[in-house]
């Protein structure tokens, strides 16, 4: 395998990885703040739709961006009614939150375009095209770092750039502000926060809110710079996986980061069957690939190697007389 | 003491979330221009006045049962088996390789074979989930979820490959040898005078349905294994200082479990496309979902809610045919469902807990 071969299998990981690592990120906030959520899928479903439509219509992916955004926004606001306010089963929530956005996404385009549940193609302004970092060209023919800059670094749409940035935020939110501590100790006792004086139903509906935000972002970019457009399920199991690539990262920000991009290299090389033939001299199941990262994620959660050890209130709805 | 009578908790509740749940379908159909009438209209007449309907429907309904039972014994150990659609996979696998390597000399032989087949495999799925959840700890919630994905790839890989007869273009295995073929509704109560159930795919495997509702109920309410589950999930550390093993306990709740949601295979491959194909579970696994809490993790329950949803399934179906209103309505309908039943609940209960309250101080 050459260099430009590698270079090409690791640009398209980074575009792969990059909704992986905004859901992932996603579900951080949400499961450290102690809110379960598998509904990033349905979340990242109803923004990929919602910002292909309105970035159509008005030719501005920037308004398809927010229109996302507020969908996801709008389930998230579902999701902690139901398990915040009224206390009920987050699985479940999550679980309605996936048919409904699998729905109504569907019913909603064919009402809206009548193309059988899809939006049309997003062309120029209705998508973020790709950006190409200063010097880039200029720098292509110095060896090997050339390519790699240019290749690799450049070239990516802003949302790639935004979710990278998103990694040292939300460290720096969760672990270096006092907000950040909160929503931790809100994860882990919710009791002792609620002593302190601080509330708890506050704080977790903030923690679900940044989770909308960012599972918006994440289905944006799957409709309007990963693809060109909106269609049927296009999210197809990545809020799964990023709930896997969760807990693989032991529901740490940098470990996000290094989770989401080994599946999305799983993912890129799964594209090119050919490659891994040549370079290991034995063919791989595409099948077995597309399996991987579930099946290290239930060896991770197996504990045999290194404990997955989950938020302590994980799940609980949180009563504060019992 | 119970701040409600039981019948409200056990019929009350189930009918406010399905018409809060029926309102907002009527909206979203008044949303995208359609007449929600009319629809209704259309959905019973193609599910309910014609008995080829009643065929799809109950053949949906039979799916519906076996992943709503699945669901419903699992949350009474107090585990959320979210794993049915890929242990209904296994399950499938199970039926095929019963039924395309072992000579079977008529169907009443092959659907025992078939069931214990489906019911061996689909336990299996369940079982290293239901290990990891007992002995390390691991959610259940997220393990099958895995074991669903991991269940879909395998599928994949046994029906391009190893699976596949030679020459075949299609994803499937051989079709199965004629005498597996189960007798549909149409063989069985059709006459030459009444035509009934004309081409729909319901088939014997409604009884074995049927059955399954009673042995769970029996298993639950009326032997001691039944106890000791619904024990465990009521209070993990109250079944403990009983004496009841929590490791066993999980661990069999599962196997029961991904058995039922297994067993669904039989009535999808081996009783409608006589062939293991890839989109062999329809999405029912996931459907048990809303179906247990619908049904309230009761077997009559359950049987009642797989019909309701066969009905919105056969329903949607004939919309599709002839609207402009697509497939996916059912999908929201079975959302709101499991919305209203399941994460919602409370916001339900609560107001009816303080009207029984009120109305008994005023007695009092």
């Amino acid at each position: 395998m050459d260099f430009l071969t590698i270079l090409q299998v690791l640009d398209s990981t980074i575009r792969l990885a990059t909704p992986l690592l905004l859901a992932c990120l996603a579900g951080l906030f949400s499961e450290r703040a102690g809110i379960f959520d598998i509904g990033l899928e349905g979340k990242m479903l109803a923004a990929a739709f919602f910002s292909a439509a309105v970035a159509y219509m008005t030719g501005s992916v920037w308004l398809g961006l927010l229109a996302g955004i507020a969908a996801s926004m709008a389930l998230s606001a579902l999701h902690g009614i139901a398990s915040i306010t009224f206390q009920g089963n987050q699985l479940i929530s999550g679980v309605a939150i996936n048919f409904l956005a699998a729905g109504m996404t569907v019913l909603i385009a064919q009402d809206w375009f009548s193309q059988g549940g899809r939006t049309p193609s997003l062309t120029g302004a209705g998508r973020f095209n790709s950006i190409t970092l200063p010097f880039a060209e200029s720098l292509q023919s110095v060896p090997i770092l050339g390519p790699i800059y240019h290749d690799l670094i450049s070239g990516h749409t802003i949302l790639v750039y935004v979710a990278f940035l998103m990694v040292p935020l939300t460290w720096w939110i969760l672990f270096r502000t006092r907000f950040g501590l909160r929503l931790r100790a809100v994860g882990e006792n919710p009791a002792a926060v609620d002593t302190a004086g601080v509330s708890v139903v506050g704080l977790r509906f903030a923690a679900v809110g940044i989770c909308g935000i960012l599972c918006g972002v994440a289905g944006a970019y799957l409709a309007t710079a990963l693809q060109a457009g909106f269609v049927k399920d296009m999210s197809a199991g990545r809020g799964y996986i990023a709930l896997a690539a969760l807990i693989f990262a032991k529901w740490r920000p940098w470990y996000a980061l290094m989770s989401t991009m080994l599946f999305g290299f799983l993912q890129a090389i799964a594209l090119r069957p050919d490659l891994i033939q040549n370079t290991i001299g034995v063919k791989v199941q595409v099948q077995l690939l597309d399996a991987l990262p579930y099946i290290l994620t239930v060896i991770i959660l197996a504990g045999f190697v290194g404990k997955a050890i989950p938020p302590r209130a994980g799940g609980e709805p949180y009563v504060k007389e019992r | 003491m119970d701040k409600m009578p039981a019948w409200a908790d056990v019929v009350l509740i189930p009918i406010i979330s399905l018409i809060l749940a029926g309102i907002l379908s009527t909206l979203v159909i008044l949303a995208i221009g359609e007449n929600p009438l009319e629809a209704y209209k259309l959905m019973i007449e193609g599910a309910l006045m014609r008995s080829a309907g009643w065929g799809y429907t109950l053949y949906y309904a039979t799916n519906f049962m076996f992943t709503g039972l699945a669901v419903s014994v699992a949350f009474h150990a107090r585990m959320f088996n979210i794993g049915g659609e890929g242990q209904a996979m296994l399950g499938g696998l199970g039926v095929a390789l019963a039924c395309l390597f072992i000579p079977w000399p008529h169907w009443s032989l092959a659907i025992l074979g078939s069931s214990i087949g489906a019911a061996l495999f689909g336990a299996a799925w369940a079982l290293i989930p239901a290990y990891l959840q007992a002995k390390r700890g691991s959610h259940i919630v997220i393990t099958t979820i895995m074991f669903n994905f991991i269940a879909a790839a395998l599928l994949n890989y046994l029906l391009v490959g190893l699976l596949k007869p030679a020459g075949a273009m299609d994803p499937a295995t051989a079709k199965f040898p004629e005498p597996t073929h189960l007798p549909t509704f149409q063989d069985m109560f059709a006459t030459a005078e009444t035509p009934l159930f004309r081409g729909a795919p319901a088939n014997v495997s409604f009884f074995l349905a049927l059955l399954a509702c009673l042995l769970v109920w029996l298993l639950i309410w009326r032997t001691k294994l039944g106890y000791e589950i619904r024990a465990f999930g009521y209070s993990q550390s109250g079944a403990k200082y009983a004496g009841i093993s929590g490791v066993k306990t999980i661990i069999i709740a599962m196997l029961i479990s991904g058995g039922l949601a297994g067993m669904m295979a039989v009535n999808t491959t081996q009783g409608e496309a006589e062939r293991l194909i890839l989109n062999m579970t329809e999405g029912a696994g996931f459907i048990g979902i809303a179906v247990a809490l619908m049904g309230r993790n009761h077997p009559f329950g359950v049987l009642l809610a797989a019909i309701l949803f066969g009905f919105l399934y056969q329903g949607g179906a004939e919309l599709a045919l002839w609207t402009s209103i697509p497939r996916e309505l059912i999908v929201v309908i079975q959302a709101l469902v499991i919305l209203f039943t399941g994460a919602l609940d409370n916001m339900v209960r609560m107001p009816l807990e303080k009207l029984f309250l009120a109305l008994r101080k005023k007695e009092a």
